[in-house]
């Protein structure tokens, strides 16, 4: 590589109180690339985001994080009947630049409108969040993590609830972010979104294998240990898929 | 119209619910979204016993509801702990031994005649001290909601998150609960134990349903509170009925007419609501 990764892991354990959640962790993301983290629910995708943004410590290894990370949330989690336009949430990310006291100005809400002009939602600036597509949803999120001038996107399940159209629109936004010098990070069960990125990370509880999709994918075994059984032969295309997780609400 | 307005009492009055309308319509929105309705109640409930000690001792409302305040809440914190009991039963358990103890107090032979006001308010009774808390409310809840507006904001939106954009939920929710706590100490003294909560829920819940910014719905919020106010102490002035249950129903009124306010917006705004836009 060039330059020094954006983030670095090696041997990282992470968990909650002393107990590990996931183990023997080795990855790292250049400026430019794209990372899948592949793994079933309860796997430990969150617990190593969580490690990433700084939340938790490691237990065992390292890691070391070289630029500030933007979170892109699944937009369920947030409220969908809450009083804000698409323009307030972007803004929401100039806050972390700002002393407590300090509410977001005139020059907060243009940055937050160029970043919302960035990811192609400049005319649904004033509309309220919860009346957005999904997919425009997640756009907003991601514009917040751009006025954060995050240098790795953090991605949960950008894709799940897309529709064809707005999930290939949102595949090309992210190709975009990442040309621009972004490390991305996508949490993901969708294993055509994973071949298309620069880097595979599987892990189910423990690192279970990590590197160039085309190797990774191919290799026997590394999705049984990832998904356990949930894997299915998809009939008549010899491809495979996981089996969509069942999504609980909060 | 005018009549009401050239008594003093009347005045008084009217410049408590003003203030404490403002004050806790715009609050109430914040309360509204936190889901804090219950703690609302819930602390309102508990001072009691610290209203009747201070009725007792002859001091004002404000100095025996600010510590009962501050015990029920360590309270609830410190039970909320003990294994077994979740947040809600916790709650319930102080709250009933609080209210009890109260009226244990009350209803002891020693305790002074007109506790009944300290349930129900004595919003005529409003005293210059009553008024300068009011105000003193009015003012620290502009500035803290001012202040931490763009903070509420996000931890309201997306508790997961907000650490990661620099803000702390926990401290989202400390503020609020001591904004809140502040409230109910000082509105207490008008609208009474039992019937205070309404002035931090209803024109919230009210104002919901007829704003989709936060901003326009924090002033609607104040506006709708401080009418139902006004309101409540003309019916109380006319047909004679208690002062504080005369806002308090002012406060329902609003609310109820809200809903029929709230379709009449829908039906102009977005005619026929294509299927693809559901969100289930």
């Amino acid at each position: 590589m060039q330059s020094e990764p954006l983030i670095e892991a090696a041997g990282l354990s992470a968990g909650y109180g002393g107990t590990a959640a996931i183990s023997g962790v080795e990855f790292s993301l250049a400026a430019g690339q794209t990372l899948a983290l592949l793994g079933p629910n309860g796997g430990g995708k969150t617990t190593l985001l969580r490690a990433v943004l700084g939340e938790l410590r490691p237990l065992a290894g390292t890691l070391r994080v070289g630029a500030s990370c933007g979170t892109v949330p699944q937009t369920e989690r947030s409220r969908l009947d809450y009083p804000v336009s698409a323009l307030d949430v972007a803004t929401m990310g100039t806050l972390s630049r700002l002393p407590w006291w300090r509410r977001p100005g005139r020059a907060e809400r243009e940055a937050a409108a160029r970043a919302l002009g960035r990811v192609g939602l400049a005319t649904l600036a004033g509309e309220t969040f919860g009346r957005l597509s999904g997919g425009q949803r997640q756009r907003v999120l991601i514009a917040r993590a751009l006025v954060q001038d995050a240098g790795v996107l953090l991605l949960d399940e950008p894709f799940s609830g897309l529709d064809r159209p707005s999930a290939e629109g949102l595949e090309a936004l992210i190709a975009e972010l990442a040309a621009e010098g972004r490390g991305i990070a996508i949490a993901t069960h969708d294993l055509e979104q994973a071949r298309g990125c620069d880097l595979v990370l599987c892990i189910n509880k423990r690192q279970v294998a990590c590197g160039r999709p085309e190797q990774v994918l191919a290799e026997v075994g590394v999705l049984e240990a990832t998904y356990g059984g949930a894997i299915v032969e998809i009939p008549g295309s010899g491809g495979r898929a996981i089996l969509p997780p069942h999504h609980h609400h909060h | 119209m005018l009549e009401p307005l050239q008594e003093p009492f009347m005045q008084r009055a009217l410049a408590e619910v003003v203030l404490v309308g403002a004050a806790g319509g715009a609050l109430g929105c914040w309360v509204v979204f936190y889901g804090l309705s219950y703690a609302a109640e819930s602390l309102a409930h508990s001072i009691f016993p610290g209203l009747v000690l201070a009725v007792i001792a002859g001091v004002p409302l404000l100095l025996g509801a600010a510590p009962a305040i501050v015990l029920a809440a360590l309270a609830i914190a410190l039970c909320a702990r003990v294994a077994g009991i979740g947040r809600e039963a916790a709650v319930a358990v102080v709250v009933t031994t609080m209210f009890g103890l109260g009226a244990l107090l009350a209803l002891s032979p020693r305790s002074p005649p007109g506790i009944e006001s300290l349930l129900f308010g004595d919003v005529f009774g409003a005293t210059d001290a009553d008024l300068l808390a009011a105000a003193g409310l009015a003012t620290l809840v502009a500035v803290a909601l001012r202040l931490l507006h763009g903070r509420l904001l996000v931890a309201g939106f997306d508790r997961a998150t907000a650490r990661s954009l620099g803000v702390s939920p926990a401290f989202a929710d400390a503020a609020l609960l001591v904004l809140l706590a502040a409230g109910i100490v000082v509105a207490v003294q008008g609208l009474g134990n039992l019937l205070v909560v309404a002035v931090f829920v209803g024109p919230a819940a009210a104002a919901r349903r007829l704003s989709d910014r936060m901003l326009p719905m924090m002033l609607l919020a104040a506006a709708l509170a401080v009418l139902a106010g006004v309101g409540g102490l003309y019916l109380s002035y006319y047909a004679g009925t208690a002062g504080g249950a005369s806002v308090a129903l002012a406060i329902v009124a609003v609310y109820a007419l809200s809903l029929p306010a709230a379709r009449l917006r829908a039906g102009r705004a977005r005619p026929p609501a294509p299927a693809a836009d559901t969100v289930i």
